[in-house]
């Protein structure tokens, strides 16, 4: 049986981890490396590197990260944050990336999302939707949060998958950063939309919110940052919870 | 020396790494002839069947004559895919023919989400010089949407709905669904059976 997957989440800023409560006020979790190391050694059973700052002299150090993070897994690595051309894509790639992750960039100009499926195949490409609860829609926004898309996720989820993405990685704007469980009706509203895989991120606290994404949620992956981060809780100790709860995972 | 065949389906980065690491010797045949020298072959590669079409009847009359002279030829996902007669996904590009059946697209039965993404069990059928060290019941990662029926060749199967062929193995052909490149110890020790076998 297919397992549900635990993603971690290097929020990376000039080489170094750092992650932040609802998109704001940063503090640092350390180095990239480092981290990748331990949580493969903890089972965890897939990365992301996203690049929250991506300025330019922040791209040359996040080739720096990538490299560095890939030398050492053999698990797949995804890479989002500033990712707006074909060109940044590949760079990505080169540096060890199996996916990269679009956002802003696949609002803006849909097209992309097309153009790396067909270069890279739709396996390594996932949209980054990142939304909130409006009325009964979930609105999109772009800029890592802060201008409105002017789309629903649903429908935007959607769209993306007729165009070629690989992956849903949904993140909840209200819950990112907040401990308070993920965002469960969003998730499930998304995962029953389409027939690709979606990752649920932003709010994991306990080891009870990934049971709940993973069944009310119909989560297929789960994504979270200073869970582990800050070694709260170990990714085994997760997995444990999670299959004494009937959820398959790898252990 | 290993040739690995970049037909340009997918990047090769992480499999390349993989190989590395494990100290074995690989090399970018850039022609069919450049395969005289190949002591394996390693055939990877994801995305749809029709991309195997690069690979004309040139590259396969040379593939073919390196199985026939004994020598050990690895599929990866959609290069196991190849090592079979066709398949539903491009039937105007016939497969390699060396291993019998044709891969359909799983059904996603019971609900189940196709494209098949993540890690999955692998269910060993029987010994093979390319399991060897692997436990039933390891997991690996696929990403897939179409797969190779399960018939007398297959080593392993993995259950998505339905039982297909994980790993196959018929004399020194063998394949593999799964990207053993990004399934960490388990799928290290796959690679490292063929490299043994070389």
């Amino acid at each position: 049986m297919l397992s549900k997957r635990i993603i971690a989440c290097l929020d990376v800023r000039s080489g170094q981890v750092v992650k932040g409560v609802n998109f704001e006020g940063l503090r640092s979790a350390g180095d990239p490396a480092a981290l990748a190391r331990r949580y493969n050694r903890e089972g965890i059973d897939e990365l992301v590197i996203l690049d929250i700052t991506a300025t330019l002299e922040a791209r040359r150090a996040l080739k720096d990260t990538i490299h560095a993070v890939a030398q050492e897994l053999f698990i797949p690595l995804a890479v989002g944050g500033g990712i707006h051309t074909e060109a940044d894509a590949a760079a990505a790639v080169e540096a060890g990336a199996d996916k990269v992750s679009v956002n802003t960039a696949a609002l803006t100009d849909p097209s992309l999302i097309t153009k790396l499926a067909q270069r890279y195949g739709s396996q390594a490409v996932i949209v980054a939707i990142d939304a909130k609860k409006s009325g009964d829609k979930f609105a999109v926004y772009a800029r890592s949060g802060k201008t409105a898309a002017d789309r629903d996720a649903v429908e935007w989820a959607r769209e993306a998958e007729a165009r070629g993405a690989g992956e849903i990685l949904l993140t909840s704007i209200d819950r990112d950063g907040t401990k308070s469980g993920f965002d469960c009706e969003m998730t499930a509203a998304v995962s029953r939309a389409v027939s690709i895989p979606v990752i649920a991120s932003g709010g994991a606290g306990t080891l009870d919110h990934f049971v709940d994404v993973f069944t009310t949620g119909r989560a297929d992956a789960a994504l979270a940052a200073s869970i582990f981060h800050y070694a709260e809780t170990s990714v085994r100790h997760l997995k444990e919870h999670l299959r004494q709860q009937g959820i398959p995972v790898r252990l | 020396m290993i040739a690995l065949i970049d037909y340009k389906a997918g990047n090769l980065t992480s499999v390349r790494k993989a190989f590395a690491t494990l100290g074995a010797d690989l090399y970018d045949p850039a022609s069919p002839r450049d395969l005289d020298r190949a002591k394996a072959i390693v055939v990877p590669g994801v995305g749809h069947f029709a991309a195997t079409g690069a690979l004309d009847g040139e590259w396969m009359g040379s593939i073919r004559a390196h199985v026939t002279a004994g020598r050990p030829l690895l599929g990866i996902c959609l290069g196991l895919q190849w090592l079979f007669d066709g398949s539903d996904e491009a039937p105007e590009f016939p497969g390699l023919g060396l291993l019998h059946g044709t891969c359909y697209r799983l059904h996603g039965h019971g609900g189940l989400k196709v494209p098949h993404v993540g890690w999955n069990s692998l269910s060993i059928r029987r010994e093979s010089p390319i399991v060897r060290g692997i436990a039933s019941g390891s997991q690996v990662y696929f990403t897939h949407s179409f797969v190779a029926p399960v018939t007398d060749d297959t080593v392993a199967v993995t259950e998505h709905g339905e039982p297909f062929a994980a790993i196959v193995e018929r004399g020194n052909v063998a394949g593999v669904q799964f990207h053993p490149e990004k399934s960490g110890d388990v799928g290290l020790q796959i690679l490292r059976n063929f490299i043994d076998a070389v």
